[in-house]
């Protein structure tokens, strides 16, 4: 800012208000707005599942009753799944930070439809309090685990219909997200910015939407098929009528294995977007990574029925997709020594975002891992429905997509907000979530193996010493997110202004201000290199395609 | 853009010939499933199923004549239709 | 040309695909006609997924209750059902006709095709409706007494049929109200014969509705 020159900035997104108050935000088609208001109120719901989970933890220090009875513990772990999966992972890193990040990404404006973007949200928010409702009325909170498996669906005197509804919604939400970003990425790339020039987080997305676009319908007809079989007994799903119980489960998890890709996928695109801006040095084997996303999303719609292995199918099919189940893990192994080999000689910085990035790798792998287990059908009819499975999908979902969701939290914050958070607050926070974590979930792969079913209240008491450590591993945890989530909520307010590059990054969002301005960018870029271009930095050739 | 429709206006006379195409063929399926076919008879119904449709998606939904990724598109849904399918059958006819 | 996005950007030159880039990236100033084409026809892939789901239960059911399935289908309305299949073939027809008017900027005609393709939409429903009374009346209705009476696999039967040709009508009035819409924007000019994307949109989305009904109607009609 010189003397007696005025300096003609843009404004930047959050001081440029379409309407007044409140309406600037919640009647703005912004994707950079639309993607706060996806932050806040997923943080919301997210931290509604967390006391549930600490509840359902409490619950277990004891065999018997510690602070609720049975029907009341249904209701929890059925509400905390539905919360932590349909308002908070799946929509998660996509509604976040694919919309605040993606138009960026690419050198557009905004996405390809962005009033249907603010409509997402609408019914994100409308799905959620729907899902809630149900707390509140006759019949009480649904107790149907949040798979709602038919018959009891069908049958029990809770409050189903409403839920179900609310789980509907927001799938619409997800496939509008999904039909938005594939649309944006074919129309509105900036010269230049050929499909093998975008970041990998882009090419995570795209794979992503695919899933969100072809793979949610099919849940959403379940959902409608439970509705009217309740509503109107029309006889498909219920057994007393003729219907077969496995066909539900074949629509359900035809969405519900998929959707674990909708989770995973933009995370690992996330993870290569950290890892070549802390090692300084260009992604190795760029291509590869771009096709395994791809490639993840095709076989991750061949192996839905390992959910399945003791429901009752034919033997063809328990051996056919336990081999479909095993290719799947490849693309990702892929990815994983892709990452590792980017650290290798580079320059590494080691910040939160880094930190978290390798809190993943650790208990990613464990998660993947275990996975493999499962998926093998003869060790999986013997773990199945235990606190294996519990301990497996905590690891990949939350070790996995969280933990990776807290490090985009960091690595995009100044970017988004113009203000830089505590480093060394950040840092605190990480050996409480990592220790807790692992206090809590990795017990559980111990208590699965030694045959604690899941979802049961009470236990038999040799699986008490465990239980209580898995406790005590949450208040751990659930310590550390209050330190993280304390000190982002802090530096929103009272942080450092941040500057455009404070990591030396070198994709688009790095080249504009912090925080952004409300069109991205005064001049659409003209792209000449590839995304992870280190060259100029290093004064090598390092990155250049 | 308006360059793509200025490119291809499909005549009415087609339009016709495809809708005619279609009533022959709806026609010729009410017919044969009159016939004793046993086993293939769903065959048939469904083989003739398929043929009415890619007259619809090409002509009337213009798929022929829009650019190649639409097909792309239509491709990747199919396929991942009829893998469902086939997988679920793995499932089903094996019991 | 082709289209810029499909191939990699090397035939043309920087400052054409700046403009380009430019026209197409700033919001709300410039329609993107394929764009909105691709918007809907990924819209059109989740209600081929929602619907194929059904029938991947149908085929299911079918396999396992296969004479029941020939026993209640032959309860069904052999002229009905061809009638009606008969109506949305000819609804697409008139309805790729008011496209193809419009392109030609011929507005009456346009207009006139649509008005008809709406008519075959009324047309289906009406015919939809006495076929379903039809079967309340003779007490074949979900969880009704007569139907509860059957065999498992006839009440099954009629529950895909309910659930299948009932969300397909679900559909077909959604469609009728979306080419009213259309209707009035064709009226009004604001679909014209240099923007009709609109009418080209719901026309996917009517001709959508004609296929799945062309997998119906073999599938619960033509059972012998």
């Amino acid at each position: 800012m010189a003397n007696g020159v005025l300096a003609e900035r843009l404004e930047n997104y959050l001081e440029h208000k379409t309407h007044k108050g409140i309406f600037a935000w919640i009647l703005s088609t912004d994707h950079k707005r639309i993607g706060i208001l996806y932050l806040v109120s997923m943080v919301t719901f997210f931290w509604v599942g967390v006391t549930l989970g600490f509840l359902m933890k409490l619950e277990m220090l004891t065999p018997g009753k510690t602070i609720v009875d049975a029907q009341t513990y249904n209701t929890f772990f059925t509400l905390h799944g539905i919360i932590m999966i349909f308002l908070f992972i799946i929509p998660g890193i996509p509604a976040v930070f694919g919309n605040f990040f993606l138009p960026i990404q690419i050198g557009a404006k905004d996405v390809a439809f962005p009033r249907l973007n603010l409509l997402s949200w609408y019914l994100y928010i409308i799905g959620g309090l729907f899902a809630i409702a149900s707390l509140f009325l006759q019949g009480g909170p649904i107790d149907t685990g949040w798979t709602f498996y038919v018959p009891y669906s069908i049958r029990t005197t809770t409050n189903v219909i409403l839920p179900l509804l609310g789980a509907f919604i927001l799938g619409f939400s997800s496939i509008l997200t999904g039909l938005n970003f594939i649309t944006t990425v074919h129309r509105l790339r900036a010269p230049g910015m050929t499909f093998f020039r975008m970041p990998l987080f882009v090419w995570a997305l795209y794979a992503t939407a695919w899933i969100q676009v072809v793979a949610t319908p099919v849940v959403g007809i379940t959902i409608v098929l439970v509705i009217i079989e309740r509503a109107l007994h029309v006889g498909i799903f219920d057994p007393a009528l003729g219907g077969d119980p496995l066909l539900f489960q074949h629509l359900f998890w035809i969405y519900s294995h998929p959707a674990v890709y909708i989770m995973i996928l933009p995370a690992m695109g996330v993870v290569s977007e950290i890892i070549p801006t802390f090692a300084r040095r260009t992604i190795f084997g760029y291509k590869v990574i771009a096709f395994s996303s791809l490639a993840i999303a095709l076989i991750g719609y061949f192996v839905w029925a390992h959910h399945m292995f003791s429901s009752g199918m034919s033997n063809t099919s328990r051996a056919v997709f336990s081999l479909l189940t095993f290719l799947v893990a490849v693309p990702s192994g892929v990815k994983v020594f892709n990452w590792v080999a980017t650290l290798y000689k580079g320059s590494i910085e080691l910040r939160a975002p880094l930190i978290y990035v390798m809190m993943f790798i650790f208990l990613f792998s464990i998660g993947g891992l275990t996975g493999l287990v499962l998926g093998s059908l003869a060790t999986d009819v013997h773990v199945t429905d235990t606190y294996f499975v519990v301990a497996h999908f905590h690891y990949v979902m939350f070790g996995g997509t969280a933990i990776i969701l807290f490090a985009a939290l960091h690595y995009w914050f100044p970017k988004m907000f113009g203000k830089m958070y505590n480093e060394k607050l950040a840092i605190w926070a990480t050996p409480f979530i990592f220790i807790g974590f692992n206090m809590l979930y990795f017990t559980m792969f111990i208590l699965g193996y030694k045959g604690m079913p899941r979802r049961y209240w009470s236990y038999l008491p040799e699986y008490q010493t465990l239980h209580i450590i898995s406790t005590v591993g949450s208040w751990i945890l659930i310590t550390g997110l209050a330190i993280m989530f304390g000190n982002l909520i802090y530096s929103l307010f009272k942080g450092k202004p941040a500057e455009a590059n404070p990591w030396g990054g070198v994709t688009l969002e790095w080249q504009i201000p912090s925080p952004p301005p409300a069109e991205n960018f005064e001049e659409i870029p003209v792209v000449n290199h590839g995304p992870y271009d280190f060259s100029k930095i290093n004064g090598n050739s390092d990155g250049k395609s | 853009m308006e360059k793509e429709h200025k490119e291809h206006l499909i005549p009415y006379g087609t339009y016709f010939l495809v809708w005619l195409s279609l009533i022959s063929l709806t026609v010729l399926t009410v017919t044969v499933a009159g016939i004793e076919l046993g086993r293939i008879a769903l065959f048939v119904a469904l083989a003739i199923a398929f043929v009415k449709s890619t007259l619809v998606v090409s002509y009337f939904m213009h798929i022929k004549f829009d650019d190649l990724i639409f097909r792309f598109f239509l491709l990747v849904a199919l396929v991942t239709l009829a893998s469902i399918f086939i997988l679920t059958a793995t499932d089903i006819f094996f019991r | 040309m082709e289209n810029p996005e499909i191939s990699t950007p090397i035939s043309i030159s920087e400052s054409e695909k700046t403009e380009q880039a430019r026209h197409l990236s700033i919001p709300h100033q410039h329609k993107d006609a394929i764009g909105a084409k691709i918007g809907m026809w990924l819209f059109l892939f989740t209600e081929l997924l929602l619907f194929g789901g059904l029938f991947l239960l149908y085929m299911a059911y079918r396999l396992q209750y296969t004479k029941d399935f020939v026993v209640a289908a032959s309860e069904l309305n052999l002229v009905l059902g061809t009638t009606n299949t008969i109506i949305l073939l000819t609804s697409s027809l008139t309805m790729a006709l008011s496209i193809a008017a419009i392109q030609r900027g011929k507005k009456k005609l346009s207009v006139a095709m649509l008005l008809a393709t709406i008519g075959f939409a009324l047309a289906f429903l009406v015919i939809k409706y006495f076929e379903w009374t039809a079967k309340f009346h003779h007490g074949i209705a979900p969880n009704s007494p007569e139907l509860l009476s059957k065999p498992n696999g006839e009440i099954i039967f009629y529950g895909m049929y309910f659930s299948m040709t009932g969300l397909h009508a679900l559909h077909v009035i959604i469609g009728m109200i979306i080419l009213l819409f259309m209707l009035v924007f064709l009226l009004r000019g604001s679909i014209s014969k240099t923007d009709y994307i609109k009418l080209e949109n719901s026309g996917l989305y009517w001709h959508l509705v004609d296929l799945i009904w062309i997998f119906l109607f073999p599938l619960f009609y033509l059972l012998h």
